[in-house]
Order: C-alpha cells, then sequence, then structure tokens
C-alpha cells in the first residue's frame, strides 16, 4: 500500500503517491506541509479537539469557531484533515499505523513534545524504516536552547537577524513578522524532497534535525563573513545597500505610499537621470559616480523624493521600468490583489469552503510548466477525513470507528 | 566522506548574486555536482560585493561569494557569443538541472530559453528565478531585493509609522526566491521520475513574498478592509510584544499568553504600577498605553543584562529572548555545540569560519567538501574532460574572450 514511489503510472502532480503524516502546528510546520500538499502529495493533518492549532482561532480572525480562519485556510490547503487524541494510547497505535502506510512525517513540537506520547523517530522508524521525517523546533533537537519557546520574532532575536532591522544607525526595530517561520518552511521542504530523492535510490529513510535558528543564521551568511573577516559587527542599515544608490522606499502621492527605487549600474544611473528629466542636480560631482551617489545617499534621497512625491507609485514604476530602471511600488494587501500582474499569475486565489462560503488564499508559491500544481481541495474542517483515514486507509469497521469516536481516541 | 541525498544530479548554474547561487548552494552542500558558469574576467556580481578582508576589494576574497558557492566547480564562460552558447549547450545536454536568473526576454535572445534547450535535452530541468516571473505584464521589469520586497508586501510591515518602510537587511527577498526554487526544482525531478520528461520551473521572486509570506491575509484586506501595520519595535495585537532596550542591547518581549506576561511581572518583582486598572486588557493596553509601559517595563530592563534576563525567563518559562548582535550569535554556545559553523581554507582568502548547515540529515549529512571555485578554476576539467575540447582550442578560446 505504500504505492508511495510507485511511478509506473504517469502522475499529473510531482509527489502524487506520497503521503505525508503532518503533525504539525501553528506557521513553519504548516507551511512545510502546505508545499508538500501544493505538489500534490497526500498530506494528513492530524490535530486533535483538545488542543487545537492556534492558527484554527487567531484573535480577531475567527469569532465563530474554529473553521473561518482565513489565514489557517490559507496555510492547509489541499490537505486531509483527521482529529487523533495523541495522548491516549490506541490513539498513538493508530498514528503508528498511519505512519506504516505513509512515506514522510512532519512535527514542530518543542522537543520533548513527541516523546512524551512516544512517537518519536525512532519509534516511527522502526514501524517504518523508510519514513522521512523533519522536525523543526526553534532551536533543534539537542543543544543549550534545545527547550526553548518562542514566537516567530523570538528566532530572528536568537540568530542575530534582527539586530540589523532599523533605520540606518537608529534603534533595533527587530523582525515582526513570521518571517523566519516561512523562510523555515521552505528550507525543510527542499531538505524533505531531497531526503526523499535519496530514499528512491537507497531504499533508507532518514531523519532531519532543523533548528529554524540555523536557517535564521544561514540566510544572513554576508554578516557573519563580515564578522569572521573583520571582526565587524553589522547592525542597522534600513534600506541601504553596499553597492547601489539610490536604494530606498520614497513617498508617493496619497497616503502612506511608497515607491522601492534601485539603482546599480551606471547605465542604470544614467537611464534613471534621463527619465526624471535630467534635472540640474543630476549633474554634479555629488553624484556622478557610484561612490559619490553612496557617500552623499541621504541628499539624494531627498532629491528623489522631490521627485516621487508628485506622482503615484505606480506612475513611478511605469516611467522608471519603461527606462530600464529597477522600480516597484510597495503594495499593502487589497493593492496586491487588484494588481494586474499578480492577478494574471494567480497569485490569489478564490477557493470555496463549506464554512465559509470562498476564501481568497495564497495561491502557490511556484510554477511547473508541464505538471502545473493547483490547489484541489479547501483546507479540512476538523476531523473531514476521519472516516477516509480510519475506514479506507487503516481499515477500521465502522463499529470500530464509532467507538474510538465514543472513548474520544478520535476526538 | 559519508553519502549524500543529491549526488547523483549534475547542475548548470548560470546566475549571478545572491538568488540562483543560494539555489544551487542548497543542492551542492547536499552533494549536488554544481557547474557554476561565471562571465570570463568579472565573475558573478558577488564577487565585488564585498565584505572583503581589512575592506580591500578582491574578486577572490568577497565574502558574500566565498558564502555562496563553496562545493561548486567554476567555469568562465560569454554567453552572449555563439561559441559560448554552443559549449554551454554542450554543458546542459549533460545536466539534469539548469538554474538560471536572467530576464526571459534575453534568455530567449541567448536561444536558452525552456522552448529551445529542451529540444537538445528533453530531460533538463530549468529553473528561472526571476523578480516577477516568466509571464504577466511585469515579466521584464527589472527588480532587486529590495523592489521585490515592496511589491509582495514584506515592507509595509517594518518600520515605523510614517517612515519609509523597510525592506529586510542583506537581501534576504534572493535568499527566499532561491530556496524557493531549491524546493520547486526538487518537484521536478520527482515528476521526471515518472513522465521521464523536464520542464521549466518558474519563481518570481515578488511572487515567494506575495504568496507564502504574505498571501494568507489577503482576504481580511479584501473583505474587511484591514490595512499592512507597521509599528516600529512593536506590533499592535497584544502588550507585550516589543523589542526593548536593556543594559546591554534589546529584548525580544513577546507574551501571547497572560501567564506568560504574569510571571514577568512577577519576575520583576510585582511593580506598583501592575495594579494600575488600565493595564488590565492586555489589547487596551497594546492600542492605547503601549508609550508609557514600554517606559515602565524599559526602566527595569535597563538595569539588567540580556543573559540575566533570558535565563530568568528560561526559568520560569517566560516567552522572551534576548536580540543577539551578530557577534553575540557567533559565539553561542548553541551554534558552537550544533558544530553550526564550518572552518574552510582557500586560496586568496585563508582560513575562515563560515556558517553552515541549516538542516542535520541523519543518513546524508550536510557537507562543505571544497571552497567556492576561482574564476574559471576548472575550466579545463570540465571543457577538456567532459566536452572533450584540446588544450589548444582552449587556449584559442581563452584569447578570444569566449571562455
Amino acid at each position: 500500500m505504500q504505492g508511495q514511489g510507485d511511478k509506473s503510472n504517469m502522475v499529473k502532480y510531482p509527489l502524487e503517491g506520497y503521503r505525508v503524516v503532518d503533525f504539525s502546528w501553528v506557521w513553519a510546520g504548516p507551511l512545510l506541509g502546505m508545499i508538500l500538499a501544493d505538489m500534490g502529495a497526500e498530506v494528513i493533518k492530524v490535530e486533535t479537539n483538545k488542543r487545537l492549532d492556534s492558527a484554527r482561532l487567531t484573535p480577531g480572525r475567527s469569532t465563530v469557531g474554529p473553521e473561518t480562519d482565513f489565514v489557517f485556510h490559507s496555510m492547509n490547503r489541499n490537505k486531509l484533515g483527521i482529529t487523533i487524541d495523541m495522548s491516549d494510547p490506541r490513539g498513538a497505535a493508530l498514528i503508528k499505523e498511519l505512519v506504516a502506510i505513509s512515506d514522510v512525517a512532519v512535527e514542530n513540537f518543542s522537543p520533548k513534545g513527541l516523546r512524551n506520547l512516544g512517537l518519536q523517530y525512532k519509534v516511527l522508524s522502526e514501524v517504518n524504516p523508510r519514513l522521512v521525517m523533519i522536525s523543526l523546533p526553534a532551536a533543534g533537537q539537542q543543544g543549550p536552547l534545545s527547550d526553548i519557546v518562542t514566537y516567530a520574532p523570538s528566532l530572528g532575536a536568537l540568530c542575530g537577524y534582527s539586530s540589523l532591522i532599523g533605520y540606518p544607525g537608529e534603534r533595533v526595530l527587530g523582525e515582526q513578522t513570521p518571517y523566519l517561520d516561512v523562510t523555515s518552511a521552505i528550507h525543510g521542504a527542499f531538505a524533505v524532497m531531497a531526503a526523499l530523492y535519496y530514499r528512491e535510490n537507497s531504499g533508507k529513510g532518514q531523519y532531519i534535525d532543523m533548528a529554524q535558528i540555523d536557517v535564521g543564521a544561514s540566510v544572513i551568511g554576508e554578516a557573519f563573513m563580515e564578522y569572521f573577516m573583520n571582526g565587524r559587527v553589522m547592525g542597522t542599515e534600513g534600506n541601504r545597500n553596499l553597492t547601489m544608490a539610490p536604494h530606498n522606499n520614497y513617498p508617493c502621492l496619497g497616503e502612506d505610499r511608497w515607491v522601492s527605487i534601485a539603482v546599480k549600474s551606471e547605465e542604470e544611473w544614467r537611464s534613471f537621470c534621463g527619465a526624471i528629466g535630467n534635472p540640474g542636480w543630476t549633474q554634479g560631482a555629488k553624484f556622478n559616480d557610484r561612490f559619490s551617489r553612496l557617500r552623499n545617499q541621504d541628499e539624494l534621497d531627498r532629491l528623489v523624493s522631490a521627485w516621487t512625491v508628485e506622482r503615484t507609485n505606480y506612475e513611478v514604476m511605469e516611467i522608471l521600468q519603461g527606462a530600464g530602471v529597477a522600480a516597484a511600488p510597495c503594495l499593502d494587501l487589497t493593492e496586491r490583489f487588484s494588481d494586474p500582474h499578480f492577478e494574471s499569475r494567480d497569485v490569489h486565489l478564490q477557493v470555496d469552503h463549506p464554512a465559509t462560503g470562498v476564501d481568497i488564499i495564497a495561491g502557490l508559491p511556484f510554477k511547473l510548466s508541464e505538471t502545473p500544481c493547483e490547489v484541489r481541495r479547501p483546507a479540512p474542517m476538523l476531523g473531514e477525513h476521519n472516516d477516509y483515514v480510519l475506514g479506507e486507509l487503516l481499515s477500521k469497521t465502522d463499529e470500530e470507528i464509532a467507538q474510538l469516536i465514543e472513548d474520544k481516541v478520535v476526538y | 566522506m559519508a553519502e549524500q541525498s543529491l549526488s547523483s544530479l549534475k547542475i548548470v548554474e548560470y546566475g549571478s548574486f545572491i538568488s540562483a547561487p543560494y539555489c544551487t548552494k542548497l543542492m551542492a552542500d547536499l552533494g549536488a555536482e554544481v557547474i557554476k558558469v561565471e562571465e570570463p574576467g568579472h565573475g558573478d556580481e558577488s564577487r565585488r560585493h564585498g565584505p572583503f578582508p581589512d575592506d580591500v576589494p578582491h574578486p577572490e576574497r568577497s565574502g558574500l561569494f566565498l558564502y555562496l558557492n563553496g562545493n561548486k566547480l567554476g567555469v568562465t564562460l560569454d554567453a552572449r557569443t555563439p561559441t559560448g552558447r554552443k559549449i554551454l549547450r554542450g554543458l546542459l545536454e549533460q545536466a539534469d538541472v539548469f538554474v538560471e536568473s536572467s530576464s526571459p526576454r534575453l534568455m530567449k535572445e541567448l536561444g536558452l530559453d525552456y522552448a529551445s534547450l529542451k529540444e537538445t535535452n528533453p530531460r533538463l530541468i530549468v529553473t528561472s528565478i526571476t523578480a516577477f516571473g516568466q509571464t504577466g505584464p511585469y515579466s521584464d521589469y527589472k527588480g532587486y531585493a529590495l523592489n521585490t520586497a515592496g511589491i509582495g508586501g514584506q515592507s509595509l510591515r517594518t518600520g515605523e509609522s510614517g517612515r519609509e518602510p523597510l525592506a529586510p537587511a542583506l537581501s534576504q527577498s534572493n535568499y527566499q526566491s532561491g530556496a524557493m526554487g531549491a524546493a520547486a526544482t526538487m518537484g521536478a525531478l520527482f515528476a521526471r521520475m515518472s513522465t521521464g520528461s523536464g520542464q521549466q520551473v518558474d519563481i518570481a521572486e515578488a511572487e515567494v513574498w506575495a504568496t507564502i509570506h504574505h498571501g494568507h491575509g489577503v482576504h481580511l484586506g479584501v473583505f474587511e478592509g484591514r490595512k499592512s501595520m507597521r509599528a516600529g519595535h512593536r506590533t499592535i495585537s497584544v502588550y507585550p510584544w516589543a523589542m526593548l532596550p536593556c543594559k546591554d542591547g534589546y529584548m525580544c518581549l513577546i507574551a501571547i499568553q497572560g501567564h506568560q506576561w504574569k510571571r514577568f511581572l512577577e519576575a520583576m518583582g510585582s511593580p506598583e504600577w501592575m495594579s494600575d486598572p488600565r493595564f488590565k486588557d492586555r489589547i487596551v493596553m497594546a492600542f492605547e498605553h503601549a508609550d508609557e509601559l514600554d517606559s515602565l517595563v524599559e526602566a527595569w530592563l535597563i538595569d539588567h543584562t540580556k543573559d540575566e534576563i533570558f535565563e530568568m525567563c528560561r526559568e520560569r518559562q517566560i516567552t522572551f529572548a534576548p536580540v543577539r548582535s551578530v557577534e553575540e550569535a557567533a559565539r553561542d554556545p548553541h551554534f558552537k555545540e550544533r558544530g553550526y559553523f564550518v572552518v574552510m581554507d582557500r586560496v586568496a582568502a585563508g582560513t575562515l569560519e563560515y556558517p553552515g548547515a541549516p538542516y542535520k540529515l541523519s543518513e546524508t549529512p550536510w557537507q562543505l567538501s571544497c571552497p567556492a571555485p576561482l574564476l574559471g578554476e576548472h575550466n579545463e576539467e570540465i571543457y577538456c574532460g567532459r566536452l572533450g575540447y584540446s588544450g589548444d582550442e582552449l587556449v584559442k578560446l581563452r584569447e578570444g574572450g569566449i571562455i
């Protein structure tokens, strides 16, 4: 039944035929599972009413229970959902049965989470030696920080990343978004598929221990290199760039409207000057080569702002892109939704959902030309696929299932 | 040396700076053979980016280049010449994956677009990582990391209200598109197992921001008129959610659950102000009294170091964390104990520490086996050894500026 890896039939989606047991919750783990689900894997999200995924109940979003949170719907589309109380030994036994016929397991509890339930990799790999399993807690399975409890911005704080966020030379503002959760999800999805690819040749499963703060350190390699090479500690640099000026977000017509402009080469600088009408200041010695522009960038920013502030951010994009200069508006939620380019590429999707009618959710973060992926189903309702998983996959009888429900093992 | 997951793969990289090189770095670090194609004379843009030892620019000493290009073979080639293109096509006939980051228009002009390449190697996977993707009205627009973070929604979430939005530090956009490129390429490899055919992987950097990072809340914008907010060192949801100064730096203070905040108040010695009736509802606190609360908390924080506060918080299971500087992170026992930073010696750059494995694979570990290539270091090995050019031909190609 491990049809997983059975490639004898033509598949429609890249990971069709692979089954994933997804124990994860909140952001990082579910987004990893989302990538695998978007690629066609059968991802079974394991939940329990005893302790709901908090993403189902974000304050201000789900006022009417756990089935209406749009963010949850977006992150968990394409998955199936079951409700099993893993703290009950019979629940844990069901999980083992499911893992035995699956290919991948994903979890982002604290390191002791699955150990306490007796469902850690060591146990699951005995049930299924071909299993590829990934854990992605904040600080990994081992090490002095492995027991810490964090929220997404704490990850940025611990790995050094947040110390770089702020206006040039000013106080640290830090990363406020779940940036590193998402980054970890993408890296984790890659690592899972790499391990699975290896399994196709070797037959061997394996365990991936991914500390989210290690991922965070990996995307600021440049700052570590500066420290290792020169002993210098990077700090807040705002939008400044080592080699580009202008390089900033500039004010435009309207309330809180901004446009990003980045000029790299001398050719781009000349095009930029031409596009804004070659005002006198562009000819001066202060700005006529990159080093001068970098040295005088505060003044340069003021002069560029005086030009942008009389135009809309889209006008600035059209004018500058027409001249071969990189410019794009800073867009808010609704502006992205109505942007013609994003619209033409299905960056947002409307998906029917039984509890909300229709949701607007994120589109897929990648496009494949020959095996295009899509949203095949909305996020699961709590326990929506209990019958399929318990009945069809695990061959439980209706009576057995009824008993499990009555005993709140399936709950 | 241990077996690696992707040892069977042959990849050609024709990209520059961060996005394509980071994509192939992730794959090379798990064992894939990556041939990096650079422009003769100049090489990858990141060679000119730095940081450089003692700030002296040198194309073989740029920290960013060295970090992103370990484990790769390096050749030089001018793909704008017909002979250069012929050689590149020769390399691609032997490859599984081609990772590139040029504009769709340029690739078409060079005859290196997917439609042309699949004719000679139908199994080839072409991973194109660009600012806006292969289709749509902006597909040939230029976009650097700053621009894609702006249009993709990241920037409006960072910075102070009323001041310019901040793109994330150090060209994060490029790392996002690079990593997504690596993940999606794996998908295409799985598809190839059953279809036998390659395909084009289209990664639009702006879209990676607009979907998996910031696409989940769009519903709220469209139906409830919600706007992105940036509130400087705070997020306005419940109090506390803030980065606040302490004796030797900053602390990240986030308590989403009430008991976490309560335990912190106790740890501070239950200050009198905690019984102020204005400070009962933590949502009201976040929206109306955050400035005042910040000063009250800071008054205590400023007498304590990050380590003192962190230790105290961990004992009490309070979710606060120190904002580590890059130096503190580099020396943190966490990274030491996990063996995160690795040492590598390289010609012209010397012995340096490098950031290491973002994940630990139990059977097929991440490895840094060889340093980043010198410009054109493997020309002979690849062109003579793989494509059968003679030594004389190689000299001519070099003299002609083609390699």
